[in-house]
């Protein structure tokens, strides 16, 4: 059996987070990532644990200090050789190390796959194995939903993108082979150069975003801008869920910008909560303020927040204006104080469509905030300023492979194979994408051929 | 009244193309074999286009030529024109087609029937199979006789309550004016069968004498012949017919649209669900709009015939209309008909009922074969045929069947697909639905399947003893090829110049210098002098083996990893409902259509990875549990 790998840990940004490898090749695929500090015999033992770096052979970079923990099968949970990485570095160093193991040599473990080899092994009984089934669910099920709701979003657009030329060519080429005899386009080796190009330099972008590790870095830039007191940091709270923001009942406390990511709906946001809008004379405040208006300038999204209890002041229409060109949300905050005053001004529906009542203290109409952003967001009204970005460790590796797949399409092309030879990694491309987006590659090549060309008796 | 007519091994209801491989297949594997036919004029009738073969099709006729079938033989004693397509495409799609005399077929077809020991050929419609405790017991034919079978295939084509419409004319009828079969219809259905109602369509026949070939292309045949049979020689002087090219207009199109109210298909009088692969021209003018011409081939129909046929051109218009919109044609301009072109409608059974033995799974002994399984063209029906034929008598030796992988043939692709997806419009074959396709190429058919023909003894000992030569030859060539060093001598290097290849200065394998594709096996003759003498077939199998062999590996690789899915097998008595954790989807798809392997389970749509997995556990589960009872 090939040696599996994977992020043990629950997917959150935790302290400490663990990569386990599993199979025969464990400890030779560990010894080229991992350097251990102790210069005694480079000797494994089982039940042991040693101290060390990670190490990215390729460039030598030290990656994270970690702890190893040793087990020589059958003396282990998979009855395998296996080794158990602790890393401190966050969720971004969990996937690059993760990603190493991969890259040198070992493969990407199924969903349960280690429980399954437990089992498989004799390792747990069969008591212990019903529960198997239901581990492998949930965890599938988890983790469907985790890609589902990424796949509702921009990365299934570019896939389904890139899908589409390749279908496109698919059909072209599988047309010609099936219908010899009739009078559509030949496809020569110099007709599909440019488009086979065209998707290497598509999915070589795509990857890029993981490489970047951008997932942490990056996401729908979303500011939320308001007066002193008009709720952003009861806002913040409210989407957070905790109180990681001051809120305070004088205006002003909120000095400097606080930058948060959330996931709403499958969409990554990094929200920013700037300093009121205030003039005043404190130089800290004003710091704060122009950084609030720079920062609104290249925002993705704006979330305008203001008191509904009271009028509208000059610092108001002030914001007002700031997001007349932007895409943004106006919350009305404060319901809780009574009937919101603001509800039919002429001067916010200028600005802005998208209005909602909310009462963030009472975390009420939250839920109208989400729903209006996975709106926009699938409408296409907000993207992320990069586009797409790859969060899904199984999403890197598949692209990866569809890679190396139109590489092989191309060298053959060049080379002047022909064309049914060329086909082969083209439709291996098509299948490396659609184990992300789950079609079927045979019936949607069938489908593109009669939608293209009228052909048959 | 009824009589018993006796007792037989295996009866095959419908002697088309499905029902005659069966029906010799079962035969000449010593089963006292009957085949009905409504007429015995309609025997291995092709009513629909004059050609065997094509892309893919011609992979699936010389498939059934290596499990010792009798198609390939056929069309090589009758065709009257023959291509090889796709020659500049790669040799994994190259394909052969052939223009047959349609009488000359029918008739070497029936004549190879009447010869065949121990079958039983009569005309004969049927109109009742019994049954009893779920195992097939007798048939009995619309004039009283009852004969006693251990083993039925029904291969009813497009006879079963067969309906032609031609515009606003509709009426029962089997194809070409042959009687449909009604009865037998409903009594599949008090079997317990579902029953679908699938579509197709055939132009109109012509008479040569009113056609202006002058306005069209003419399209001869290849001048190097290729049998279809790997036993069969063809003599290169053989008279072939030429086909002719044109092409729909403006004109054309205005008349279909201007029509199109009086189409059965548009008017809704037409239920049944046409193939894709098959449109009918009034589809393709209505789908393909802005399409300024489609091509139309005239074919001739035979040596002694002057009826010709029009593929593109079928329809189910009036037969005025049809008239009207033939003569915008160039060279049909005064066009008169033999023929109307019309549609047909037809009962099939749902393929999902069916084990990929071809047996149905709740009915012991019957199985079914060709259109009736919901699928469209010759090649399909007849490959089929003998494997339902082939199992049909396995089963009755107490042996296991025949299955062929998709890795293994074209017919295992069809056969899979059919019975692992189902279909829910007439299914063709397509070199695209195969993912193996460089090993499943039409010059290699022998060396995948002959071994599985001489095992179930359809391969004779003189053709198993040529072909083990002939793979003997081609293994201690390739062989050869990569032990023999070339020294760079100028000799050599003179030749590579010759053949603007890089020169040498080292020795090479001559294996390496195949590879070149500047080069090839004919041309380095000139550099080795003292090779053995091999036959141009087995020399192309070296060439085709060494030039491709990256792309072979590769693919054997795939074929590697997708065997050993297909070898974790299913128990049969599996019960689906026991299994913890399966969604209810994947439950009832994978009880209704039973996979033999978790291969073939994971490709049935709305059975998740996940349902895989968790049946995989299961049946290792299993496993475990009753080892350890033992």
């Amino acid at each position: 059996m090939s040696t599996i790998a994977a992020i043990s840990t629950a997917t959150s940004n935790g302290g400490i987070g663990i990569i386990r490898m599993s199979g025969k090749n464990s400890f030779e695929i560990l010894n080229k990532i991992f350097v251990p500090f102790s210069k005694t015999k480079n000797q494994i033992k089982g039940y042991s644990i040693k101290f060390g770096y990670i190490i990215d052979p390729k460039t030598k970079e030290k990656i994270d200090e970690v702890l190893v923990s040793f087990f020589i099968g059958p003396k282990s949970y998979t009855t395998e050789n296996m080794c158990e990485i602790n890393s401190h570095g966050g969720l971004v160093i969990e996937k690059k190390i993760l990603q190493l193991c991969i890259e040198n040599g070992a493969e990407l473990a199924e969903p349960g796959e280690f429980t399954k080899r437990a089992f498989l092994n004799g390792r747990i009984d069969l008591t212990q194995a019903e529960s198997v089934i239901d581990l492998i669910n949930s965890k599938n099920d988890n983790e469907a939903k985790a890609s589902i709701n990424q796949l509702e979003g921009s990365l299934s657009r570019k896939i389904r993108d890139i899908r589409d030329k390749l279908l496109d060519v698919m059909a072209d080429i599988e047309a010609n082979i099936d219908y010899p005899e009739y009078d559509i386009e030949e496809v020569t080796n110099i007709k599909i150069k440019k488009v086979l190009n065209d998707i290497k330099s598509d999915l070589l972008k795509l990857v890029d975003t993981f490489e970047n590790g951008k997932l942490l870095k990056e996401g729908v830039k979303t500011i939320i801008l308001g007066k002193p007191n008009a709720g952003k940091s009861s806002l913040l709270n409210a989407i957070l869920e905790e109180d990681r923001a001051i809120v305070s009942e004088y205006a002003g406390t909120t000095r400097d910008t606080i930058e948060e990511f959330v996931n709403i709906k499958g969409i990554s946001l990094k929200l920013i909560d700037t300093a009121g809008i205030r003039h005043t004379d404190d130089r800290i405040e004003e710091i704060g303020v122009q950084k609030a208006l720079k920062l609104s300038q290249d925002a993705d999204l704006i979330i305008a927040i203001f008191d509904g209890s009271k009028e509208l002041d000059k610092e108001d229409l002030e914001i007002l204006n700031i997001i007349k060109d932007k895409k943004s949300i106006v919350l009305l905050n404060k319901k809780d104080l009574g009937d919101i005053k603001l509800e039919n001004r002429e001067v916010i529906k200028n600005s802005c469509n998208n209005i909602i009542k909310i009462s963030a203290k009472n975390k009420e109409g939250i839920e109208d905030i989400y729903n209006m952003i996975s709106n926009m967001f699938n409408n296409n009204e907000i993207s992320m300023n990069d586009g797409v970005i790859i969060t899904n460790i199984r999403h890197k590796n598949q692209i990866d492979k569809a890679i190396n797949s139109i590489n092989e399409a191309i060298e053959a092309n060049e080379n002047g194979l022909p064309i049914d030879i060329v086909s082969i990694p083209i439709k291996q491309v098509l299948n490396d994408l659609s184990a992300i987006t789950g079609e079927d590659v045979s019936e949607d090549i069938i489908n593109e051929i009669f939608s293209k060309f009228c052909l048959g008796k | 009244m009824s009589y018993n007519a006796g007792k037989y091994d295996i009866a095959v209801i419908g002697a088309g193309h499905a029902g005659c491989e069966a029906a010799l297949a079962a035969a000449r594997m010593g089963m006292k074999t009957l085949l009905f036919s409504i007429s015995l004029e309609a025997v291995a009738n092709m009513p629909c286009n004059p050609h065997i073969g094509g892309s893919s099709k011609g992979h699936l006729v010389r498939e059934i030529d290596c499990l010792g079938g009798e198609m390939a033989k056929n069309i090589d004693k009758t065709l009257i024109q023959l291509r090889m397509l796709n020659t500049s495409k790669g040799p994994a799609v190259y394909s052969l087609r052939a223009q047959a005399d349609r009488k000359m077929y029918q008739m070497e077809m029936k004549h190879t029937l009447e010869k065949q020991e121990n079958l039983y050929l009569k005309q004969a419609e049927i109109v009742d199979i019994q049954v009893e405790e779920g195992k097939v017991k007798a048939i009995e034919t619309n004039i009283g006789a009852i004969y006693e079978v251990d083993s039925i295939i029904v291969a009813t084509g497009t006879y079963l309550k067969g309906k032609i419409h031609i515009g606003e004319v509709s009426f029962e009828s089997g194809p070409d004016g042959v009687f449909p079969s009604i009865k037998l219809s409903s009594a599949l259905k008090k079997l317990g069968i579902e029953l679908l109602r699938f579509k197709t369509g055939t132009p109109a026949r012509i008479n040569r004498k009113s056609v202006d070939f002058s306005k069209m292309e003419i399209q001869e045949g290849d001048s190097n012949l290729t049998a279809f049979s790997f036993e069969d020689e063809l003599d290169e002087k053989i008279e072939q017919l030429p086909c002719y090219l044109t092409y729909t207009n403006s004109k054309t199109h205005e008349v279909i649209r201007k029509n199109l109210h009086r189409s059965p298909l548009y008017s809704g009088k037409i239920e049944g669900t046409g193939p894709r692969y098959c449109p009918s021209i009034e589809d393709k003018v209505v789908r393909f709009a802005d399409k300024e011409r489609h091509q139309i081939f005239i074919e001739p129909m035979g040596r002694n015939t002057d009826e010709m046929y029009v593929q593109g051109m079928s329809s189910s218009l009036p037969e005025d209309v049809q008239l009207e919109m033939y003569r915008t044609i160039a060279g049909l301009e005064n066009v008169e008909f033999t023929r109307p072109a019309y549609a047909i409608e037809y009962d099939c059974i749902n393929p999902l009922e069916l084990k990929l033995s071809l047996e149905h799974k709740k009915i012991q002994n019957l199985f079914f074969a060709g259109q009736i399984n919901g699928t469209s063209g010759y090649e399909e029906a007849a490959s089929q045929g003998i494997i339902a034929g082939i199992n049909s008598a396995l089963k009755l030796k107490g042996k296991e069947p025949i299955i062929l992988d998709r890795s293994q043939a074209y017919i295992g692709v069809l056969i899979d697909d059919i019975i692992t997806k189902g279909t829910n419009e007439p299914y063709r074959m397509m070199t695209s639905r195969a993912e193996y396709r460089l090993l499943l190429r039409q010059d290699n058919t022998d060396l995948r399947l002959t071994d599985i023909g001489y095992e179930v003894g359809l391969i004779s000992e003189e053709r198993y003893r040529n072909f083990c030569q002939k793979r003997e030859n081609i293994k201690n060539e390739i062989e050869r090829l990569g032990k023999t060093i070339i020294k760079p001598t100028n000799e050599v290097n003179e030749f590579l110049r010759k053949n603007t290849s890089s020169e040498i200065s080292g020795g090479i394998k001559l294996i390496d210098l195949l590879k070149r594709s500047e080069l090839n096996y004919e041309k380095l003759k000139e550099i080795d002098k003292d090779r053995p003498i091999l036959s141009k077939i087995e020399a192309e199998e070296v060439e085709i083996q060494v030039k491709y062999e990256g792309y072979i590996k590769l693919q054997e690789a795939q074929v590697e990893k997708f065997k050993k899915l297909e070898n974790k097998k299913i128990p049969e008595d599996i019960i689906y409902a026991n299994i913890k954790g399966l969604r209810l989807e994947a439950r009832q798809k994978l009880d209704k259509i039973r996979p033999i392997s978790i291969g073939q389970a994971a490709r049935i749509s709305g059975v998740s990875p996940a349902d895989v997995n968790v049946l995989h556990i299961y049946i290792e589960q299993e496993k475990n549990k009753s080892s350890k009872k033992e």
